[in-house]
């Protein structure tokens, strides 16, 4: 029995990796991620990158925050935090505009869990910082300037 | 499989949990080149976090290779209380998965 699960186990794949993480019981099963969103975060454009996300049409808010240094030190290693004071919030993302793709994260909220995340992004050239939250089925956007005196993308 | 690549603090104050999370992962964007062979490092990064405070989801988050190396996570969790158990799961693109659990202090 043991020798069948291992086998089947391998021959999964990467694609069925949350399904593998399932089996393992690391990850419940009402827990198991959205199938990851290769059309959004392969987009080379931050348009592209919105469109890919459902969020062509962000309204400009000043309801969402972001908490990123004015020049960075190092690209590599940038820290941004984002707040999002709208209400009914369910999910933040976060684009770097002039990076190769632009999309760098998407966080979905529920139970509890705050509008509110901090990271540490990689910054390859000045750039925009953009938020898009969602909320009550609408989009949001804001967006802050990061200057990059050295570019963190390894080129 | 991953194991022990993560560190995590839970606080609560008032009602709200503040959680750090730091991981240990290369998250290579597969644009860099490796200097001895010339070629590009194979792009090797977390795409999936999800964290669970007692077993319901509270963050389900989907990544790219723009996190930054050896990535820091930040994030609150209202309703939390002292005690609660906080779980942190990552997967990456080539399958590779680790988790760590905490208690909300």
């Amino acid at each position: 029995m043991n020798r069948q699960r291992r086998t089947l186990l391998k021959t999964s794949g990467a694609a069925s990796a949350i399904a593998v993480a399932a089996a393992a019981g690391l990850v419940s099963p009402s827990a198991l991620a959205a199938e990851w969103n290769k059309a959004a975060f392969e987009a080379k454009s931050p348009a592209d990158a919105l469109k890919g996300i459902g969020a062509s049409a962000a309204a400009g808010s000043k309801d969402i925050v972001i908490k990123a240094p004015d020049i960075a030190e190092n690209g590599a290693v940038v820290p941004v935090e984002v707040t999002s004071n709208i209400a009914g919030t369910q999910s933040i993302a976060i684009l770097v505009e002039k990076n190769p793709q632009p999309l760098a994260a998407s966080f979905d909220v529920s139970n509890g869990g705050e509008p509110y995340v901090s990271v540490r992004l990689k910054v390859g050239a000045s750039s925009n910082i953009t938020a898009v939250v969602k909320a009550g089925g609408k989009s949001y956007t804001a967006s802050r300037e990061v200057k990059v005196t050295i570019g963190g993308c390894g080129g | 499989m991953a194991a022990n690549s993560m560190k995590i603090r839970a606080q609560v104050s008032g009602d709200v949990a503040d959680v750090k999370v730091l991981m240990n992962h290369p998250m290579e964007t597969g644009q860099r080149k490796d200097a001895k062979t010339g070629q590009n490092v194979p792009a090797h990064f977390i795409n999936s976090v999800i964290a669970t405070l007692n077993g319901k989801t509270v963050l389900d988050s989907q990544w790219s290779q723009t996190i930054s190396k050896n990535p820091f996570l930040g994030f609150r969790v209202k309703g939390a209380k002292k005690g609660d158990k906080l779980v942190v799961s990552w997967v990456d693109n080539k399958g590779d998965k680790d988790s760590v659990q905490a208690t909300v202090a």
